[in-house]
């Protein structure tokens, strides 16, 4: 039976007279249809029928239910009507290829050989005219799936097409198809089976040389191998345990919090071992002469000035000579004895290099992890489809505690009743003044937002003022009286950034937002925005030197010792909410309320306050390089302290969090306002800001960048040959028409991609209004069909 | 658990999860022929293994699909969509939803996958609105 599958008929005259459904097309005219489709299945049909009659003693789960009331098949069963042609037609449903498709192992098998075949870009698929019979889900609605002879040769059909792979392929195909462990084993014991079979090794399209089977095997050799690799990677990684526990007690959301600051934690561990290698060692080898050092007292730690003032840990530190050079003379007058090898050191280049090194791949980095889950995250066309999407990927399955998926199980409720009740006010909207009244409290809240964060602005300004006279006035007091002095600003900065957010909380219960996805916007966007103007506020601060530092030689040792005192009162201060808010809170609701209730774990303030220390770090780096090195340590300390107050103290929030939606917004975040800001920061101190006469690798320079301009002046002398190389930073670096072009080839990508995005948008459309096109053929042909299985009933 | 040849019934499963659908990971992943839904070894190494991160979100969207499909008949229509709904919100009386907003959240759930409007969802709608959700991978893991 070789036959093309379509065939042209006549629809006989008498299957219209019923006058049951009216068609819009006029039926009588020619048109082909299926009539001996229907003729050739109705014969085989009688036959099934007895088959199923059989099968229904045996296979209870293969008798279909009839279709829902809210299915509009257009099969509207009346009661009582059990006539053989329904059930049949119920049978003919079910075995529909989109209906068998997850289920039959041909289609499946068939359907991954084709997506191997496209991947690998071989030739494509034997044409129909040489398939009799095919597995292939297209076709295969031509014969019941319970024809036992067919089904045997549609797998015998997939299995040749199998052998038609290499084997690497194929194995490779094994492990990804989607079936039971049994089922790939008999599978390869068949093909392997096959493969001795000699008749068939004329279609098997790999060559039986010696050689071949030398390259198939160090292929699947090595991959085995490095699947195990990976495995072991994947179970060395820090804080598996500890994570998964996290996971299993909290769901993703939670678990996003503790991901991030791990990522934070790989990059300044990076960023600090580059300083180490190529700046602090080198330094810490070579120390330079320090003048008397101050004796040691505890305060150090907190204030990071005392003996701590002339160590690795600041600017001042760090000679501006080249060290170990063979013809300059120590100036203690020992002379070190020759060696070697003599390997001088330029520490001021290496300084400026090695920061701006850091920088570029910390840029790289974040900028490869946002397109990364910004891939995973974002869709054409994600923004329709909400309560399908809750339904169906809501429940995480990474909890395993029992009041853990009992809370879970609350939550989803709650979230669908919520969204459920959203749908309905939105098919009813609100009447005119309600909607005024809602806008004037929106304004309103904003107002007063925007009103804290310009009061917050202007009482530190005010404040660092007043400190400065204190500290003027203290200069000739105590110790302890100078330091504390010190520690008031980033005292009273903490406090309002630990404050703050929940006066925001505050108002955002007030003001009552629409959806609970905008409040988590809304309340991010306060607080970031108070946290990046009070930190631009002290970067003027710092940069202008008019109240911060003035009185110093050495201004770079004394910004960044503020910037350590604010990074450890930072760190205070997270310490001090976390017990405040989440270890008293749940103390006062369980003995004074006596409510099973925990506090719940704020996942975006939290994040906010480590995008804000991570932010604090990256100003510092150039004014104190082992400040990485501190963020280490308390981003590892703040690790445990928090995972041990989650467990004692939080449960899981019970608004609705897309986690790696989420986790997409906060790296954008981090990236942007946060790792954006302390680079233009940077690059200004660098190319613009006199470094000071006295300490530090760029004494006497007249800015920072002069350095590279002097290194590029030396290269050109010593040697004529390379004096193209000063091309670069003359045209490249300084010159503004190249930043030009290059603004100018990424807005041009950028509009390119809109117009990409939109094509694709309508695409979809059309590709939907196709399907249920689709849809609407094939109701009208099981209309037909059972018109004409009832119109045979009638005449038998 | 045993070596291949010992089967884990469904009861002492129940132990290690208080997952709502553990009975139909059991029925999804057994290929026992007593259609008890025991689990044998490579069963039980079929479920982690999907359940894993390095299963590919194709093979997770089939497998969740049948787990969804509580009729077995291939697709999931508005019995299977109240079946997991249920399933969802637990088992206590005041945290089901009502009959209203269940019928609410079906008709919903029907308008925004069915896109050939035969009312049931089959398994390419099902992984079309899986697609759009990129939390899924994420959440349909069993951390070992």
């Amino acid at each position: 039976m070789s036959r093309l599958p379509t065939v042209t008929l006549r629809v006989p005259e008498n299957t219209e007279s019923d006058g049951r459904e009216p068609s819009p097309d006029n039926e009588g005219a020619l048109h082909s249809s299926f009539c001996q489709l229907i003729e050739e299945q109705s014969s085989l049909v009688a036959g099934a029928i007895e088959m199923e009659l059989q099968e229904r003693g045996r296979e209870p789960s293969a008798l279909l239910p009839p279709p829902h009331p809210m299915a509009t098949t257009g099969l509207e069963p009346e009661q009582g009507e059990q006539h053989p042609g329904y059930a049949t037609t119920l049978r003919i449903l079910a075995n529909m290829p989109s209906r068998t498709i997850g289920r039959s192992r041909g289609a499946i098998l068939s359907q991954y050989y084709n997506r191997t075949a496209r991947l690998r870009r071989r030739s494509s698929r034997p044409s129909l005219q040489q398939l009799s019979l095919t597995a292939r889900s297209s076709l295969r609605h031509y014969d019941l799936e319970s024809d036992p002879a067919h089904s045997t040769l549609a797998d015998k059909q997939s299995l040749l097409e199998l052998l038609s792979l290499p084997p690497a392929q194929r194995s490779h195909m094994l492990l990804e198809v989607p079936l039971s462990l049994e089922e790939k084993r008999s599978l390869r014991r068949q093909l392997s089976q096959k493969r001795s079979t000699p008749g068939l090794r004329a279609h098997s399209a790999d060559p039986t040389s010696p050689c071949a089977w030398c390259q198939d095997c160090i292929v699947l050799g090595c991959r085995t191998f490095w699947y195990r690799f990976l495995a072991l990677v994947h179970t060395a990684q820090p804080w598996h345990y500890a994570l998964k526990q996290i996971g299993g007690r909290f769901g993703s959301s939670v678990l996003s919090y503790f991901l991030f600051l791990k990522m934070l934690l790989m990059l300044n561990i990076f960023s600090f071992l580059l300083l180490l290698v190529f700046v602090v060692a080198l330094q810490a080898a070579y120390p330079p002469a320090v003048a008397s050092p101050r004796p040691f007292t505890g305060l150090e730690f907190l204030t990071g000035a005392g003996s701590f003032t002339h160590s690795l840990l600041y600017y001042g530190y760090y000679s501006n000579t080249t060290l170990n050079d063979p013809s300059a003379s120590s100036p203690s007058g020992n002379t070190s004895p020759p060696r070697a090898t003599q390997l001088p050191y330029n520490m001021p280049l290496a300084y400026v290099f090695t920061i701006g090194a850091s920088f570029f791949a910390t840029c790289i980095l974040l900028m490869y992890s946002i397109y990364h889950s910004f891939g995973k995250s974002y869709h054409v066309g994600s923004s329709t489809g909400v309560l399908a999407i809750k339904v169906f990927c809501a429940w995480d399955f990474k909890v395993v505690q029992r009041r853990s998926v009992k809370l879970q199980s609350e939550n989803i409720c709650t979230q669908l009743k919520e969204l459920l009740a959203e749908q309905r006010l939105r098919s009813c909207p609100l009447s005119l003044p309600q909607r005024l009244r809602h806008i004037t409290v929106l304004l309103l809240a904003w107002l007063l937002a925007l009103g804290t964060v310009l009061g917050c602005v202007v009482a530190v300004h005010y404040f660092s003022e007043h400190m400065h006279v204190q500290e003027q006035g203290a200069a000739a007091g105590s110790a302890w009286q100078q330091e504390g002095v010190l520690l008031a600003l980033p005292l009273i900065v903490s406090l309002l950034n630990t404050l703050m957010p929940h006066f925001y909380n505050l108002l955002a219960a007030w003001e009552k937002q629409d959806s609970p996805g905008a409040e988590v916007y809304v309340a991010i966007c306060r607080n970031l925005l108070l946290k990046m103007v009070v930190l631009g506020l002290l970067c003027y601060q710092w940069l202008s030197r008019r109240v911060v530092c003035s009185a110093k030689e050495c201004w770079e040792t004394c910004v960044g010792q503020d910037l350590y005192r604010f990074v450890v009162m930072d760190f205070i201060f997270t310490l001090l909410d976390t017990g405040f808010g989440e270890l008293l809170w749940r103390l006062i609701l369980e003995k004074k309320l006596k409510s099973k209730q925990k506090p719940e774990f704020d996942i975006a303030r939290n994040v906010l306050e480590l995008i804000y220390g991570q932010t604090l770090t990256w100003l510092g780096v150039l004014f104190a390089p082992l400040l990485p090195a501190v963020q280490v340590l308390k981003l590892l300390l703040l690790f445990y302290i928090k995972k041990t107050s989650l467990m004692q103290n939080c449960q899981s929030p019970s608004k609705p969090w897309q986690a790696s939606h989420m986790s997409t917004v906060f790296i954008t975040l981090l990236f942007f306002p946060s790792f954006l800001g302390a680079a233009v920061f940077v690059s200004y101190t660098i190319w613009s800001v006199k470094p000071s006469e006295t300490c530090g690798p760029f004494q006497g320079l007249q800015t920072i960048y002069q350095t590279l301009k002097v290194w590029v002046e030396l290269l050109e002398e010593s040697n004529p040959n390379i004096a193209w190389f000063s091309w670069i930073p003359q045209y490249l670096v300084e010159n503004t028409i190249f930043l030009f072009f290059l603004t100018g080839v990424v807005l041009a990508i950028i509009y390119l991609n809109i117009h990409v995005l939109r094509g694709q948008h309508r695409i979809i459309r059309l590709l939907e209004e196709q399907i249920a096109n689709e849809g609407e053929d094939k109701r009208f042909l099981i209309r037909k069909i059972r018109s004409i299985y009832e119109h045979k009933e009638h005449c038998a | 658990m045993g070596g291949s040849s010992s089967l884990l019934p469904q009861e002492a499963l129940g132990e290690y999860q208080a997952n709502p659908f553990q009975h139909r990971i059991c029925h999804v992943f057994s290929t026992s022929e007593d259609g008890d839904d025991s689990m044998s070894f490579e069963d039980f190494l079929d479920m982690l293994s999907v359940f894993s991160d390095a299963a590919t979100s194709d093979i997770k969207s089939r497998y969740a699909f049948r787990i969804f499909d509580f009729d077995d008949d291939g697709v999931l229509d508005g019995k299977d969509l109240e079946k997991l709904v249920n399933c969802l919100t637990g088992q206590g009386e005041e945290a089901r939803l009502s009959s209203i907003e269940m019928e609410q959240l079906i008709r919903n759930v029907l308008e925004e996958s069915d896109i050939d409007k035969d009312g049931t969802i089959n398994l390419s709608e099902f992984q079309h609105v899986i697609s759009r959700s990129p939390d899924f991978v994420s959440s349909f893991k069993i951390v070992l």
